[in-house]
């Protein structure tokens, strides 16, 4: 019997696994490391253990201190959760070595399924499908013909060595083949100093479907249904559901079995996740994900069924319930991911203080988070802010719940991904199912993801904030606070707020009458039929003629966080006085978030073209690249490497 | 405390009469305050705007806390003269970085701002505002100067413009002079008086002689810039404490001073609940009778005047046509004087200086209501000393020492407004409501009372009394001091704080209140020999 729990991670899994730990009685161990010491996941755990370090690479990677952890509190079990050490074969070895419980599949089925080319031959070999693929070595001509022939156009090209879609090739039909190998091969040949090219089945439209399997020490293996996670961004999937709206039952039954048969290849054990592409039918071998998947609520639910439960009694060496080997689905669910970061630029993560966070607790809504109001989401790991599913009874109803908590949510502080998410939610082709890995290529993020108020909406939103801080000003004040709000014996213009918003600039102008009501300028056009139903400094009833609209307002210094029935609005105060701009060089580049320097490519004095990368930096587990917007010489370096830099920092000032 | 009762019937015929009159008086107002405003009118500002300046009253609104208070005061300076409406300044009381102040500023649309007689004793009793109650004053500098046509009017009297800033900065009082533009010859002695001066580039003009002066004075050839700039000022003369880059910054800069004054307020400060008044003061406009010749019940207009209409009532059944007693204003706590019946007999006289003596023992501030004819006459009451008593009241009123505050809500006729506490007893703050009347009596008196004297004075001469000359020259009299009884008439010539719509009475009360408390409140105990 597992006892106490150390979970090997950190975030909303942590907490994830924690809850179901409480529920069933077991005593439950958090890791932490330095900027994590105050976070929701430290605090829910009955105790937790430092890692003294920052980085994941000093902290949540490092295997002999989970194991170290463990032995110092005690633990007798550890969970990886997902990401991490999830999927490294050498915790679980060391835990097993410790003569701890090992929360997940045998270090072999790990590694087996680690390599994507030892995987896939693996399956194969037991008749699950692959996209099917040629080594070119030495074959040309007539061959090369056939090889494409038997693979099935449209075929991709691809480089062995590859990476960076260097000497890769989309071919379509057999007389662009062999010009199209021939510069894949020299371009590869140029890139890489190898110039091996493969071809390979090419799917324009694939569709990421998912089975969840669960396997036990007595041979049980069953097949939990599939998940769809087509929709992505940067490879990274966004939206998840149960159901696939893809499927109908016979390829349901196909790739479940499929899915099964790869499982039992290296006789699994605990829960895992087979995902295959998916075309008109068809489907392929993707790879095994050896672990609880992040999107696994969705499966929870539509089957009923706790996946941390299960996989916690499967460590404990009992058999998978009766309930569990035949399994039942009802209605759908969706899932959300709110990420920190900037859909329309580039999905650029997003660091700073969460302000507010709140998913309105609707029926039917399950929000899984590892923050809470003023959480840091910081540069150090995931920007992940909330998964937030919705079960309904049928797949609409789903999406429109989701929709609606996502729109309706608490989410002050940060830029993040919920407009562009409730967007696609409320799309007609994510509705009528017609979706795959290129949706948000099909689909522009700019578009998708600009905030969901419309211009009216935004500037009534304003005149919502303006008059929300007026009262917490008048409430505030020491001194003649019972005196009508800016009272005049002779009026003479109005008071007045600006604000920056999506629209550029609004000016809202107010006053309350002496005689009652209020008079709202919009800049400077009256807003007719204005009446306050409500006011406080934090929530605002306002009519403008029969139309009433309700808004919640929260401030953080020049910052106003509107919320109202359009959706989320924010707002930046402008100064009474406007300082005098401070004058910049020209030709000044920022750093387009905090992270970290890597390498300066130029020197002070430099000449440099346009596009020319000047500098490399790390953010958010990604690089990033400054290059010269001009042609002309570099006359300041401001960063060097391994300097921790700010948002908009000045890097490099390059004179044109 | 007991809440007031009412027995308003907002259905009568009385009310809804009054109702409509007043209606009508205060759109009047209104368009006089909205006309005001216009400064020198649409073409002035339309220059000024094009020059890229901002107007007097932006300069105040953005030098103000943004939704507090502004008490515009004088609003109605100069009405019915050959001067701008409003005399070319806008003065009053607001709350500028937490700390309520005067401000006073020139309207340089209005006749460039310039200084008439009017102009000057608003700006003097802003200064006097500032002083009695201990409020910094805060100086919005554009104007051309005297008002040269003016000048056998204002020379002699503008000299205490500067011995006033210089006597407020000794009292510790803070002056700040933020100069948006021209301040020259006399003017430029008010940056130059003041604590702090803040002088806005390329738009100050701060010097003695302009450069025609100069050249006639000594053939040097000079610049405005080099006489009297604001960078001159700020990096060679040392005039200016503070440059600043436009008006905007100016107005930051001014904000700034008045933050780091560390002022702390000297008075007691509120000690009630701020709460509304039961009584809706809007039932003022029909309470107030159309024809101030018949009376009206205080304690209706109190009602809707006090903190939840709160009123303690002293001496109740005792001089019955004065109301004295206790209640307080947004907090602050008060002591109440209204006239309920006109007339002030010994009674009342009495009644009224032993209240007096009370409020002065507590350092409770008064508060003064008028709708007086004054003391009363007759065989009877001269012989059982109505003068005594009266000059009683004066001497308590005359030597009180806690801030006196005056409502010309009614009439104010003879020494009844002395021994209200009228203007020349040197009330704090005196507000009126634009229908009052004040003068030695009513019009058809004071005709009446000529008349008889002439009768008189034609039998003792044996002349024969012509009586068509005489109803002529009645009617001349009536028509004259009905023009200047009137509310405009006396507010023009400052001699009150401004006209106020009556039910702005609790606010701009509390205003005033609130200003009172920044110096300290304390009583009196010495008055002069009291004639029993």
């Amino acid at each position: 019997m597992i006892r106490k729990v150390l979970v090997a991670n950190r975030g909303e899994i942590a907490r994830r696994i924690f809850r179901t730990c409480r529920a069933m009685g077991i005593a439950t161990v958090a890791v932490f490391s330095e900027p994590d010491r105050h976070a929701p996941f430290v605090s829910d755990a009955d105790e937790a253990y430092a890692l003294n370090g920052v980085a994941a690479a000093e902290t949540y990677l490092l295997i002999e201190a989970m194991v170290a952890a463990a032995r110092a509190t005690g633990a007798d079990a550890v969970h990886p959760g997902y990401g991490f050490l999830a999927e490294n074969a050498g915790l679980a070895e060391a835990v097993i070595a410790a003569g701890l419980t090992w929360i997940g599949p045998t270090p072999r089925a790990i590694a087996a399924m680690g390599s994507k080319l030892e995987s896939k031959r693996l399956v194969a070999a037991a008749g699950v499908p692959v996209l099917p693929s040629v080594d070119l070595t030495s074959i040309e001509g007539e061959r090369l013909r056939a090889a494409a022939l038997v693979i099935g156009y449209p075929v991709l090209v691809k480089a062995s060595a590859g990476g960076g879609g260097k000497g890769m090739r989309i071919v379509r039909s057999s007389e662009d083949l062999e010009v199209a190998v021939a510069g894949a091969r020299r371009e590869a040949g140029s890139a890489f100093g190898d110039d091996t090219v493969f071809l390979e089945r090419y799917l324009d439209s694939p569709r990421h479907i998912e089975v969840q399997i669960f396997g036990d020490h007595h041979g049980n293996l069953v097949a939990l249904f599939e998940r769809e996670c087509s929709i992505q961004r940067r490879h990274q999937k966004i939206i998840e559901e149960a159901p696939s709206p893809a499927l109908d039952e016979a390829t349901r039954q196909q790739m479940s079995e499929a899915a099964v048969t790869t499982a039992r290849t290296v006789a699994y054990e605990g829960a895992g996740t087979v995902e295959f592409l998916f075309q008109e039918g068809e489907f392929f071998f993707l790879e095994m994900n050896t672990r609880l998947q992040v999107e696994h609520p969705v499966t929870e639910e539509i089957t009923g069924l706790d996946l941390v439960r299960l996989q916690l009694l499967v460590a404990q060496g009992e058999a998978l319930p009766e309930a569990v080997l035949a399994p039942d689905m009802v209605g759908h669910a969706i899932e959300a991911r709110l990420y920190a970061e900037d859909p329309r630029h580039d999905f650029l993560p997003v660091t700073g203080k969460l302000a507010g966070f709140e998913v309105p607790d609707l029926p039917g809504i399950r929000v899984e988070s590892g923050v809470e109001n003023g959480s840091e989401i910081s540069l150090f790991y995931d920007p992940m802010i909330a998964k937030v599913v919705a079960w309904a009874e049928t797949r609409a109803e789903a999406a429109s719940l989701l929709a609606a908590a996502l729109q309706r949510a608490r989410l002050h502080g940060l830029i993040t991904n919920r407009d562009l998410l409730v967007r696609i939610l409320r799309h007609p082709e994510f509705l009528a199912g017609q979706i795959d890995t290129h949706f948000l290529e099909r689909h522009s993020p700019v578009e998708l993801g600009a905030p969901l108020p419309d211009q009216t909406e935004v500037r009534l939103a304003a005149v919502a904030a303006a008059l929300a801080a007026q009262a917490d000003r008048r409430l505030r004040t020491p001194l003649l606070g019972s005196i009508p709000s800016g009272w005049r014996n002779s009026p003479s213009q109005l008071q007045e707020a600006t604000f920056e918003t999506e629209y550029g600039l609004v000016t809202v102008g107010y006053r309350f009458e002496a005689r009652g009501g209020i008079t709202v300028g919009i800049d400077g056009a009256a807003l007719e039929g204005a009446r306050l139903v409500h006011l406080s400094p934090e929530r605002v009833g306002l009519a403008a003629g029969r139309h009433l609209r309700w808004f919640t307002v929260a401030r953080m210094g020049s910052i106003h966080h509107v919320d109202g029935p359009a959706g989320y609005v924010r707002l930046v105060e402008q100064p009474r006085f406007p300082a005098a701009p401070v004058e910049e060089e020209k030709g000044s580049l920022h750093s387009p978030m905090p992270g970290k320097v890597i390498k300066v490519m130029v020197n002070e004095g430099q000449e440099v073209a346009e596009g020319e990368v000047l500098l490399v930096m790390e953010a958010m587990k990604m690089e990033h690249t400054l290059r010269a917007p001009h042609g002309g010489v570099v006359r300041a370096i401001r960063a060097a490497a391994g300097d921790q830099v700010e948002a908009d920092q000045v890097l490099v000032v390059v004179e044109g | 405390m007991q809440v007031l009762p009412t027995k308003v019937d907002r259905t009568s015929e009385d009310f809804q009469a009054n109702r409509k009159a007043m209606t009508e008086k205060l759109a009047e107002f209104e368009a006089l305050q909205a006309q005001a405003r216009m400064g020198g009118g649409q073409k002035y500002i339309d220059r000024h705007r094009a020059r890229g300046k901002l107007l007097v009253r932006e300069r105040i609104e953005l030098l103000l806390d943004a939704d507090s208070p502004f008490l515009e005061l004088s609003t109605l300076a100069a009405w019915g003269t050959d001067k701008n409406l409003g005399a070319n300044a806008v003065t009053g009381i607001g709350v500028i970085s937490g700390v309520e102040c005067v401000i006073s500023a020139n309207d340089p649309t209005s006749q460039a701002g310039s200084s008439n007689r009017y102009s000057l004793a608003k700006t003097l009793r802003a200064q006097d505002i500032a002083r009695e109650n201990r409020l910094p004053l805060v100086n919005l500098v554009e104007s051309g100067g005297a008002d040269l046509p003016d000048q056998a009017e204002v020379f002699i009297t503008g000299g205490k413009w500067f011995r006033n800033l210089t006597q407020l900065s000794r009292l510790g009082i803070p002056t700040i002079a933020l100069v948006f533009g021209n301040s020259t010859a006399g003017g430029a002695y008010v940056p130059a008086m003041c604590d702090y001066s803040v002088m806005v580039k390329e738009r100050a003009k701060v010097f003695l002689g302009g450069p025609p002066l100069v050249k006639m004075a000594t053939g040097e050839e000079s610049t405005d810039e080099e006489l009297g700039g604001a960078e001159m000022h700020s990096r060679v003369s040392g005039l200016s404490d503070y440059f600043a880059q436009d008006e905007h910054d100016a107005l930051r800069m001014g904000r700034e001073i008045v933050a780091h004054l560390n002022w702390r307020k000297e008075g007691y400060g509120p000690t009630h609940s701020p709460n509304q008044p039961v009584h809706d003061p809007d039932d003022l406009l029909g309470i107030i009778p159309q024809d101030l010749r018949t009376p009206f019940d205080m304690l209706e207009v109190l009602a809707r005047t006090l903190d939840g209409s709160r009123f303690e009532e002293y001496k109740a059944v005792y001089g019955t046509s004065m109301i004295t007693g206790w209640g307080s204003i947004h907090g602050f706590a008060i002591g109440v004087i209204a006239n309920q019946q006109g007339v002030i007999f010994s009674e009342e006289a009495q009644k009224a200086t032993e209240f007096i003596q009370l409020c002065n023992r507590y350092d409770t501030p008064l508060l003064f209501v008028h709708n007086t004819t004054g003391y009363m006459v007759g065989k009877a009451y001269e012989q059982r000393g109505i003068i005594k008593d009266g000059a009683k009241m004066i001497n308590a009123v005359a030597n009180s020492g806690v801030p006196h505050l005056v409502v010309m809500a009614g009439v104010s006729y003879g020494a009844g407004n002395y021994g209200m506490s009228g203007k020349s007893y040197n009330p704090r703050f005196v507000f009126g409501w634009p229908n009052h009347k004040v003068a030695v009596m009513g019009p058809k008196q004071l005709a009446g009372v000529m008349s008889i004297i002439a009768r008189q004075s034609a039998d003792e001469q044996g002349r024969e009394f012509d009586v068509d000359a005489d109803d002529q020259r009645r009617a001349l009299i009536e028509a004259q001091i009905g023009h200047e009884e009137q509310a405009y008439y006396s507010s023009a010539r400052i001699r009150d704080d401004g006209l106020i719509d009556p039910r702005d009475t609790r606010t701009v009360l509390g205003i005033a209140l609130s200003a009172v408390h920044s110096g300290e409140v304390k009583g009196s105990s010495d008055f002069g020999v009291f004639r029993m």
